[in-house]
C-alpha cells in the first residue's frame, strides 16, 4: 500500500489524467446543477416572475461585505472566521505560485502569484477556520442539534487538501511524494465533490439570494439583511 | 444529541385524526406534496443548508424558550422536512403528529429566519410544506380545522351566516347615530371608493371595532360600502391549515366582491393574515403577481387619512407609546413606517422598540396559532416571553397592534406576565384622539368616545 501510494505511476496519473477528470466533473456536474435548478424554478411559479436585479444586487451586497447584515453583527466570531474562510479557500489555490507553475508547464499561462508568506498564512487561516467550525458543530449545542456525519465530512473533504499541502510544501513528512500525491488527491476529490454535495452552495448562494432578495425588495418592501 | 422535549397537548385535531392514517397514505401525501408540488425552491434549500445554526437568533420560541436548540429554525426543517425526505415519506402516524406539532404550533412563518440565513434560503415556506402535508392528511389543531370548516361552508371564519352579517350592521349603525350624527354604513354600494372587509370577528362578537372603524370612515367622509353578500369577510384561516383550494376560493370570493361592487380599492380589517391571504398566498394561489384590485391595509388607509388631513388629531395621547410590527403587514409588506407616522401623529411619546420594522418579533401567534384555543394558550404565552419582554424594555403603558392575533395575544400575555400597559388597535387611538367635525356631533355623544 504504501508503495502504491508513493509510487512515480500514481504520481503521473493524478498529475495528468486525473486533474482532467476532475475539473471536467466539477465544471460539468456544476453546470448541470445550475441550470436544472433554474429550469425546475419555472415550475415554481413564484420565482421569475419577481426577479429583480437591483433587489438582488442589494441583497448580495449585503450579504457579501463583512458586517453587512444583522445577523453577521450578532455573531461576530463567525463572520470574521466565515470570511476569512471562503476567502483562503477559493484565493489561496488559484494564487499559489506551485499551482500557477504547474498551470505554465502544461499550457503556457501564468498569472500573479501571492507572495510565499501570505500564502502560508493564508493556509493556515483556512486549516483555523475548518477547526473552529469542527469545535462549534461539537460544542454548540443548536449547532450540533442539525449536524450530520457529512457535515464532519464536508469540512475534513476541505481541510485535507489545505493540510496536505501545507505539509508538502514545508516537507515536513519524510516522504515527499507521498505528501504531494495526497494532496493532488484530497485536492481532487474536493473539486468533484462540489457539485454534488453541499458545497454545491458556492453556486446555488448566488441564486437564492438573488429570489430572496428580489422577493423582499419587490413585493414585500422590507430588507433581507 | 439534544432531544426535543415537549408536554404533552391533547388536541382532537391530532390526537383522533392520526388514527385513520395508514402509512401508504402517509407516503403517498407526503411524496406528492414534495415531488409534484413542491419544485426548485425546496431542492434549492435542502440541497444547499449547510447546517450553520445561524437562523436560530432569529426564532422568536428559540429567544423565549431560553435557547432551546430544538426551536431553532433549522432544527424544525430538521425534525420535518429532512426526515421526509431521508424516510421518503415512510414514517408511523406518531411521526406526522410531531411534524404536525412543529409545522402548526411552533412556528408562525413569521418568515424573520429568511432575513438571518446567510444564504436567504426561506424556512417559512418549508413550514407551509409541513403544514401542508399535514393538513392534507387532517392532522391539525381541531380549532383551526373548525375554521377551516366554516370558511367552506359560510364563507366566513367564524359560522357568521350572511343574514347574522346584515342584521350586525343594521344594529351597529343605529348605535353608531348615537355618537355620530346621521352615521351611515352603506351596504352593496355600486361605485364606492372604498370597500371595506371586515374580520369576521367584528361581525360576531367585537362589533365595537366595525362601530370603530364606521365612525373614522364617516368622520373622514369617505366614499364607501360593504357587501351584504358573501365574500364580505376579509379572513382566510384555509391558508394556515395549508388547504390552498379553500384558500383561493375564498380569495376569489372577496376579490369578486370587490368587482361586482365596482369599487376602486378594497380595505381589509385590521388584520395581518387577511392581508397577506389577499395579496400573497391568495393572489399568488390564483396566478395574480399582485392582487387584482388595490387592496390596502387600514395602516395604509389611515395613513392616508392622517396625512391629507382628512382625520384631525384634536387631542394626542400623553402616556408613552410603543408600536407591534404585525409580520405579515411590515415583513410582509413594509408597512411599519406608515404605522409610526400615524402613530407619532396621535400620540405625543412615541419609544421605539428594539428591535424594530422588519426585525421586529413575532408576537408568537401568527399563522393561525392565535386561534387553537385552550390547549395551545400556554404555547402563545411561554413563546412570547422575547415579545412582552421587549415591549416591557420600552417602559410605554399603550402598545398599538394593528393586527388582531398580535392584539389578542399580548393583552392575554401583559395579563400572564403582569405587564402594566394595555394595547389598541390604530383604529382605537383615531376614535380616542380624532375631531368629530362640528356638525356630525350628537347631543349624547359630544364627539368623545363611546
Amino acid at each position: 500500500m504504501y508503495e502504491f501510494l508513493t509510487s512515480m505511476e500514481l504520481y503521473t496519473f493524478l498529475k495528468g489524467p486525473m486533474v482532467w477528470v476532475a475539473f471536467s466533473v466539477f465544471l460539468s456536474g456544476s453546470v448541470y446543477r445550475v441550470i436544472s435548478l433554474l429550469k425546475l424554478a419555472r415550475k415554481d411559479r413564484v420565482v421569475y416572475p419577481y426577479l429583480n436585479v437591483k433587489y438582488s444586487l442589494r441583497s448580495l451586497v449585503h450579504w457579501l461585505v463583512p458586517f453587512g447584515s444583522r445577523n453577521m453583527r450578532l455573531h461576530p466570531w463567525v463572520t470574521v472566521f466565515a470570511f476569512a474562510f471562503h476567502l483562503g479557500v477559493i484565493v489561496t489555490p488559484i494564487l499559489l505560485y506551485p499551482h500557477i507553475a504547474l498551470w505554465h508547464d502544461a499550457w503556457g499561462i501564468r498569472w500573479w502569484s501571492l507572495p510565499e508568506k501570505i500564502a502560508d498564512f493564508m493556509t493556515i487561516v483556512v486549516l483555523v477556520c475548518c477547526a473552529f467550525f469542527l469545535l462549534r458543530r461539537v460544542f454548540a449545542s443548536e449547532v450540533r442539534f442539525v449536524t450530520f456525519p457529512s457535515d464532519y465530512a464536508i469540512i475534513a473533504i476541505v481541510a485535507a487538501p489545505f493540510l496536505t499541502g501545507f505539509l508538502a510544501f514545508h516537507q515536513v513528512v519524510d516522504h515527499y511524494r507521498l505528501m504531494v500525491i495526497l494532496h493532488m488527491a484530497f485536492g481532487e476529490v474536493m473539486l468533484m465533490a462540489i457539485p454534488f454535495t453541499r458545497l454545491h452552495h458556492m453556486f446555488s448562494f448566488w441564486l437564492i439570494r438573488a429570489h430572496t432578495g428580489s422577493e423582499f425588495g419587490v413585493f414585500r418592501h422590507s430588507r433581507d439583511y | 444529541m439534544a432531544r426535543m422535549q415537549r408536554r404533552t397537548v391533547a388536541d382532537l385535531g391530532f390526537d383522533e385524526t392520526i388514527k385513520n392514517l395508514s402509512p401508504d397514505k402517509i407516503a403517498r401525501t407526503i411524496r406528492y406534496v414534495l415531488e409534484k408540488e413542491a419544485a426548485a425552491r425546496l431542492k434549492a434549500y435542502v440541497d444547499t443548508c449547510i447546517h450553520c445554526g445561524l437562523c436560530n437568533e432569529a426564532c422568536h420560541f428559540y429567544v423565549s424558550y431560553d435557547r432551546d436548540p430544538s426551536y431553532a429554525p433549522v432544527a424544525k426543517v430538521r425534525q420535518t422536512i429532512w426526515d421526509m425526505i431521508e424516510k421518503k415519506g415512510k414514517v408511523d402516524p406518531e411521526t406526522v403528529k410531531t411534524y404536525a406539532r412543529i409545522g402548526f404550533t411552533e412556528c408562525n412563518i413569521c418568515r424573520r429566519c429568511s432575513m438571518y440565513c446567510p444564504f436567504g434560503i426561506d424556512i417559512g415556506y418549508m413550514m407551509i410544506l409541513v403544514r401542508r402535508i399535514c393538513g392534507l392528511l387532517k392532522v391539525a389543531p381541531s380549532y383551526l380545522q373548525d375554521q377551516g370548516y366554516s370558511h367552506m361552508y359560510t364563507y366566513s371564519q367564524s359560522w357568521v351566516a350572511q343574514d347574522d352579517w346584515v342584521d350586525t350592521v343594521q344594529f351597529v349603525e343605529e348605535e353608531l347615530r348615537m355618537n355620530i350624527k346621521n352615521a351611515r354604513i352603506p351596504l352593496d354600494k355600486e361605485g364606492a371608493e372604498i370597500m371595506y372587509s371586515p374580520h369576521s370577528l367584528e361581525a360576531k362578537f367585537k362589533t365595537n371595532l366595525l362601530a370603530n372603524i364606521a365612525k373614522i370612515m364617516n368622520v373622514a367622509r369617505v366614499d364607501w360600502t360593504m357587501p351584504s353578500f358573501d365574500g364580505w369577510d376579509s379572513t382566510n384561516q384555509s391558508m394556515h391549515l395549508g388547504d390552498h383550494e379553500t384558500m383561493g376560493m375564498v380569495e376569489r370570493m372577496h376579490f369578486s366582491a370587490g368587482f361586482r361592487l365596482k369599487v376602486k380599492k378594497i380595505v381589509t380589517s385590521e388584520c395581518g393574515h387577511s392581508f397577506r391571504a389577499a395579496v400573497y398566498d391568495g393572489s399568488r394561489s390564483l396566478g395574480w403577481k399582485e392582487p387584482p384590485i388595490t387592496y390596502l391595509q387600514p395602516t395604509q388607509l389611515f395613513f392616508e387619512f392622517v396625512r391629507d388631513g382628512r382625520i384631525r388629531i384634536a387631542r394626542k395621547i400623553e402616556e408613552p407609546v410603543t408600536v407591534q410590527d404585525p409580520c405579515s403587514i411590515v415583513r410582509n409588506r413594509g408597512l411599519g413606517g406608515m404605522l409610526r407616522s400615524v402613530v407619532k401623529a396621535a400620540c405625543e411619546d412615541f419609544r421605539e422598540v428594539d428591535p424594530c420594522l422588519e426585525h421586529n418579533y413575532c408576537c408568537a401567534a401568527g399563522s393561525g396559532v392565535i386561534n387553537y384555543g385552550p390547549p395551545w394558550k400556554f404555547l402563545r404565552m411561554e413563546g412570547g416571553r422575547a415579545k412582552i419582554r421587549q415591549l416591557q424594555a420600552t417602559g410605554a403603558k399603550i402598545v398599538i397592534a394593528p393586527c388582531h392575533s398580535c392584539h389578542k395575544t399580548i393583552e392575554e400575555m401583559i395579563d400572564y406576565y403582569k405587564a402594566d400597559m394595555h394595547v389598541m388597535f390604530i383604529s382605537e387611538l383615531l376614535v380616542k384622539t380624532m375631531e368629530i367635525p362640528e356638525d356630525m356631533r350628537t347631543p349624547e355623544g359630544k364627539g368623545s368616545d363611546q
